[in-house]
């Protein structure tokens, strides 16, 4: 109870220090809406010249690309301190303060700041699910609501997951690695579209690997009704976010092996 | 050299030795774009699979070299102002600049050209050695980066990548000066981000926007920062057609110095100094 309190009050706090300059907070948030959401521009111009691709639609495109968003808008929400680790903890030595305070370092820092702005794509998020739905005329019943929930929940655990990948291995390289946003900006962009899109290597990364796959392309599947083209059974599809989990479960396994082999930079 | 111009050389020249000194950001940048270009291509390649050949206003091998040609180039865009000069605005530093004997609008304009090309060269040469030589040689010949049209498309090509540094710097200018007047270039910078993304071609090309925007497009200027260089490069635009491409280029490097110039006399002659 104490856990949950404190992140309470981590967040209360980071809030109102964001809505001092409101005017800043709202510009972010507007530029992460516009910046992001440009991207279904894209996807758009290409089903208005070339109709549609594989069996594929623009409002299914809209489907995968707005649940995506909602999961990588609520994870960066959630996991700032992670993916600030390496400047703003290993660099200056302040990760030894954190290790000092009578409470679990992952929760100090999951309620190290949470940014306002990312209000920008999880709007940008839910609007083109919007357009999916109304695209795709979806009928949003009990089971697929809860579906994409359980969606979103596998997604968010699964870009954690890969910010805390980022932070770990700052233990060893003191910088934060710019390179990890491949898999987190870039996986966001990877898993806007269909995986069979893809050639088959890129597949089975995104699916055995790091399991964008699984978080996005097959739970989207069951909510829009449809069968994979992979071949994927349709039983196993509504399972697959559960893989978002096990890959966060991981990352938090390599996290504690980090901290035990953590040696201070600061002085 | 002329005196007038040594210290902008000078400047030019150790900015330019600076940014090159930065290669862990270099290669992490060089990685992001490969992913980012892999992916592009694989979606195109899909969505071309569709359309009869001779159908589209671009190829496909086309769309695949403008691709990486884009990755290669993405920090030749003007991305944000300098960030040193919203840095010397907030800690009031920009002062000194202004007690410099020297013309700080070309002082600010050729630091912005040395930033953005020294920070491009390395990707650009890394970029061109995998998907330009290394991607045919194992045999993925068909996702490569092509060489240009012809040799004289080459030469207009290399023409208008001058001028897409003049007109990058002229608009970091811009950027630069209202870095000034508003002491937080954050909000601008997204601004003009996401404007960048999707006139300038590195969203889509231009040419695969529907054919009812294609003239707003082409005159618009973002199209000077990317699209125009790289029509010319796989002879997309050729004869006249290159020529005007090259006119809109200098019209919008020169539209943009003027009124920066203007614009930078009237903010500095009520600048307030911050700090303390």
């Amino acid at each position: 109870m104490t856990a949950l309190f404190l992140l309470t009050r981590y967040f209360s706090a980071s809030v109102r220090g964001q809505l001092q300059y409101p005017g800043s907070t709202i510009l972010l948030a507007a530029g992460q809406f516009f910046t992001t959401i440009i991207d279904i521009v894209a996807a758009w111009a290409l089903f208005a010249r070339f109709g549609p691709v594989q069996g594929w639609t623009f409002g299914d495109i809209a489907m995968f690309f707005g649940m995506i968003s909602v999961s990588f808008a609520i994870a960066d929400f959630l996991s700032r301190g992670f993916d600030m680790f390496g400047a703003h903890f290993i660099k200056t030595g302040d990760f030894d303060r954190v290790l000092l305070r009578p409470r679990s370092a992952a929760l100090q820092l999951i309620g190290y700041d949470f940014r306002l702005a990312r209000i920008g794509r999880l709007a940008q998020g839910l609007i083109v699910i919007g357009l999916a739905t109304a695209s795709l005329s979806l009928e949003w019943d009990a089971a697929k609501v809860g579906l994409a929930l359980w969606t979103i929940v596998g997604g968010v655990a699964l870009f954690v997951g890969l910010m805390v990948f980022q932070a770990t291995l700052a233990f060893w390289t003191v910088e934060s690695l710019e390179v990890m946003n491949v898999l987190t900006y870039g996986g966001v962009q990877a898993a806007q579209f269909p995986l069979s899109l893809y050639a088959g290597w890129f597949r089975n990364l995104l699916i055995f690997i790091v399991p964008l796959g699984c978080v996005a392309y097959f739970p989207v599947l069951a909510i829009l009704d449809k069968p994979d083209p992979l071949g994927a059974p349709a039983w196993l599809l509504p399972l697959t976010p559960a893989a978002g989990l096990i890959f966060l479960a991981v990352s938090f396994l390599a996290w504690r092996f980090g901290v035990s082999k953590y040696t201070s930079t600061g002085s | 050299m002329p005196d007038a111009i040594r210290p902008y050389a000078a400047a030019f020249a150790a900015r330019f030795q600076l940014m090159l000194q930065y290669r862990a950001a270099a290669v992490a940048g060089f990685a992001t774009q490969c992913w980012w270009g892999g992916i592009k291509v694989m979606v195109y390649a899909a969505f071309f699979a569709n359309a009869a050949p001779g159908e589209t206003p671009i190829t496909l091998s086309q769309v695949i070299t403008y691709t990486w040609l884009a990755q290669a180039l993405l920090v030749l865009s003007p991305w944000s102002g300098d960030p040193e000069i919203s840095q010397a605005v907030r800690t009031g530093a920009i002062g000194y600049e202004r007690l410099r004997p020297i013309d700080t609008y070309n002082w600010w304009y050729v630091r912005a050209a040395a930033w953005m090309t020294a920070r491009a060269l390395p990707r650009a040469l890394l970029m061109l050695a995998v998907a330009g030589v290394a991607f045919p040689l194992l045999g993925l010949e068909a996702w490569s980066w092509r060489p240009p049209a012809d040799a004289l498309a080459f030469a207009l090509f290399a023409l208008s990548m001058v001028l897409v540094v003049l007109v990058s710097s002229a608009f970091v200018m811009l950027l630069n000066i209202s870095a000034v007047v508003t002491l937080d270039e954050r909000g601008i910078n997204t601004l003009v981000a996401s404007l960048l993304i999707a006139f300038s071609g590195n969203l889509l090309p231009l040419a695969l926007y529907p054919d009812w925007m294609q003239t707003f497009l082409l005159i618009q200027p973002f199209a000077s920062f990317l699209d125009i260089p790289f029509r010319i490069y796989f002879g997309g635009l050729t004869g006249w057609g290159a020529a005007a491409g090259l006119a809109l280029q200098a019209f919008w490097t020169v539209v943009m110095i003027v009124i920066g110039r203007a614009w930078m006399v009237r903010v500095m002659a009520r600048l307030q100094m911050q700090g303390g």
